[in-house]
């Protein structure tokens, strides 16, 4: 993959895996909110061996604005493989549910923006005829929990939303990826008490690198996670209503 | 910007002592000021939290976590210099510059460390006798200061703050970003000799002969074995290989996957495996071609092997004594070892040389080294590291801080002789558990 374009590439996990595609010589267009962020890691990516790396912000909740800014950077790169977005923040639960302008802004970065740019990337690598669009998703999104559903409910529509997509652009030779990562050590994360689940960025970077060059389909990170979610996926809803999760 | 939390434990590797109510302050950004925790709270950079006893530590004040700061700034392949952000680790650093054929100028025996720890204990590696200190390949950083000021420090600008912060256990400010040079290797692979020495009067002629033949040493020693075979062990030497070994290693590390209960660590166990390790090879000498990483950080293979020691932790001990023709010192240290049975597996020896260190708190000086690990059997460990203590410190010798998480005030004053120079460097919005446990009563002198 020499092209790679990361969404929301300052974000810890993303960060990781920019650092293993500029290790291995790629041009980079990197995304993300705050320029100067975006810059130190143009840097990094430079000294690590990036041939080229562009950067650019944009604004989660300005949606018009996402195709433009997905046509600026692939006219620059010339050619995309494959593309990671990453982007996403976990909302304040509690918020959310005192009023809908928190869950309607935590809808907007976790669902409708990744759907802005995807609308315009599934189009584009269908015209190509090959490439990756990988997401990053979570395991919050495979059952809603009372302690999280709003981010839970963004991450599930999504990995829906790509169900289909993988689906659409299976017949014209492009991959798309749904990454569910569990607990991650990263900023994101910061506030909450850290177990013996919490795993580090760069290993979930290392397993998304690895899915993305290979093209898989729905990746957890780290691996137990599948069954972990198996096991709550199944537990009867009459049960889990009163689990306290 | 700044977040405060206390969530997250910050402890060092020894796991003792444990901090209390210690918070944590975020930065955002590095070109941000520096937080202004609350209340009368003082701060202390943390890296990846390997130092062993409390120098890391801010009890009941704040760290400021810095391991998210690992960015590279720039490399200039003609010249090996690097740029790189405080919070950058040793990992990263290898990981991204031996392909390229470029190794650090100096090594600690894990390289899960920061460069900003590095520079702050100014540590020390198998080559202390070529290349001297860390601090000595440092050619400048900058240093955020409480009182707003950003400065680049070099051996000629603001030279005395260049100096204090080299060794300067994260007193004198906030190192943003750091400059070092690294140094040209043809390959991964040393080409390296273990040399077995069934006594102490060996090692040190071993390590005479082979210090001008060979840029890296270091030497395991049994801290078992009793008489003749007083401080046997394998004396480990290499140098950076001209030719590259085709096949790859893996990458495999294994967590230890628990807390060990407290009777593992018992002597019979221990002195078994000294036994195993020290007759692990049959010949005297044995010469090979060995990767780098087993050969410089053999014990990273197992991540938190602290952890073997359990919940209470243990205590790691170095200490460095001149000696020039005098052996006798180091032989007596090792008999009162030997005789406590309380020694563990992992004892180091190594000769330093006399290449003096640009920093003010700087613990290498020439003489022979010795860092051992004691389980924390609580008081009779302390006593036995008293007793050792008398032996250093009568003999003109100091313990290392980075290491250390019991020495007195009067110990520490005493034998680093250019601490009231430095204690005017000191950021007065900076502090350690390790500082106001080993300045007590000087700062309230000043």
């Amino acid at each position: 993959m020499n092209n790679v374009m990361i969404i929301g590439a300052t974000s810890a996990i993303a960060t990781e895996v920019a650092r293993e595609f500029a290790q291995s010589g790629a041009a980079l267009f990197l995304f993300a909110r705050n320029q100067e962020r975006l810059e130190t890691l143009a840097n990094d990516l430079r000294v690590r061996g990036a041939k080229t790396v562009h950067t650019a912000t944009f604004d989660a909740h300005d949606l018009e604005s996402h195709q433009r800014r997905l046509e600026q950077a692939v006219e620059l790169l010339g050619d995309l493989d494959a593309v990671l977005i990453a982007h996403g923040d976990l909302p304040d639960q509690t918020e959310c549910q005192r009023g809908y302008q928190a869950t309607e802004r935590a809808l907007q970065t976790n669902l409708l923006s990744p759907i802005a740019f995807l609308t315009w990337l599934a189009n584009y690598f269908e015209r190509r005829g090959r490439g990756n669009i990988t997401v990053i998703g979570s395991v919050a999104g495979d059952r809603g929990r009372q302690s999280n559903y709003v981010y839970g409910t963004a991450k599930g529509a999504l990995a829906t939303f790509l169900q289909g997509l993988r689906n659409r652009l299976n017949f014209c030779g492009v991959t798309v990826t749904t990454i569910k990562p569990g607990f991650v050590d990263t900023p994101m994360t910061q506030h909450l008490p850290k177990g013996p689940l919490f795993a580090e960025a760069r290993t979930v970077a290392r397993r998304i690198h690895k899915a993305m060059t290979r093209g898989q389909t729905v990746v957890y990170t780290p691996w137990f996670w599948r069954f972990i979610m198996l096991i709550i996926q199944h537990i009867p809803e009459s049960i889990f209503k009163k689990l306290r999760l | 910007m700044t977040k405060v939390e206390q969530n997250r434990a910050y402890l060092s590797w020894g796991k003792h002592p444990r901090p209390h109510d210690q918070s944590a302050v975020y930065i955002r950004s590095l070109g941000d000021q520096l937080p202004r925790p609350d209340g009368a709270r003082t701060m202390l950079p943390f890296g990846l939290g390997r130092s062993y006893g409390d120098s890391c530590l801010n009890s009941e004040n704040s760290v400021i976590p810095m391991a998210g700061f690992d960015h590279f700034i720039s490399f200039d392949p003609n010249t090996g210099v690097l740029q790189a952000e405080a919070g950058t680790s040793l990992r990263a650093i290898l990981e991204t510059f031996i392909p390229k054929g470029w190794f650090l100028p100096v090594s600690p025996g894990t390289k899960f460390v920061t460069l900003g720890g590095a520079v702050a204990n100014d540590i020390h590696g198998k080559n202390h006798h070529i290349a001297g200190t860390f601090g000595r390949h440092v050619r400048r950083f900058e240093l955020l200061r409480s009182n707003g000021e950003r400065l680049v420090c070099s051996p000629t600008e603001h030279p005395g703050l260049f100096a204090a912060t080299i060794a300067g256990l994260g007193l004198t400010g906030l190192m943003t970003w750091i400059e070092i040079q690294l140094i040209p290797i043809r390959s991964p692979y040393l080409n390296t000799r273990t040399t077995k020495f069934r006594n102490l009067d060996e090692f040190f002629d071993i390590s005479c002969e082979s210090d001008s033949l060979f840029e890296y040493s270091v030497s395991w020693v049994d801290c078992t074995s009793e008489g003749d075979n007083l401080g046997r062990g394998l004396f480990m030497a290499g140098n950076f290989s001209e030719s590259t070994k085709p096949n790859k290693r893996s990458n495999l590390s294994l967590p230890f996957p628990c807390e060990a209960p407290g009777w593992l660590l018992n002597s019979l166990f221990i002195r078994s495996f000294n036994t195993l390790y020290y007759n692990k090879q049959f010949s005297r000498v044995v010469d090979g071609l060995t990767h780098y990483e087993p050969f410089f950080y053999p014990l990273d293979a197992i991540l938190d092997w602290n952890r073997m020691y359990g919940r209470r932790g243990f205590f790691q001990y170095q200490l460095v004594v001149p000696f020039e023709q005098d052996r006798s010192i180091i032989k007596e240290i090792f008999t009162r070892i030997t005789r406590s049975k309380r020694a563990s597996f992992l004892a180091v020896l190594k000769t330093f040389g006399d290449l003096p260190s640009p920093g003010m708190l700087s613990f290498p000086r020439k003489g022979v080294t010795l860092a051992l690990d004691f389980p924390n059997d609580g008081a009779p460990t302390l006593a036995l590291m008293d007793e050792l203590d008398s032996i250093v410190f009568a003999a003109g010798g100091a313990l290392y801080a980075a290491k250390d998480a019991r020495m007195s005030p009067q110990a520490f004053q005493a034998s680093y002789p250019r601490l009231h120079e430095f204690t005017k460097y000191v950021d007065p919005q900076f502090s350690s558990s390790f500082w106001r446990r080993v300045t007590g009563r000087l700062t309230e002198g000043l």
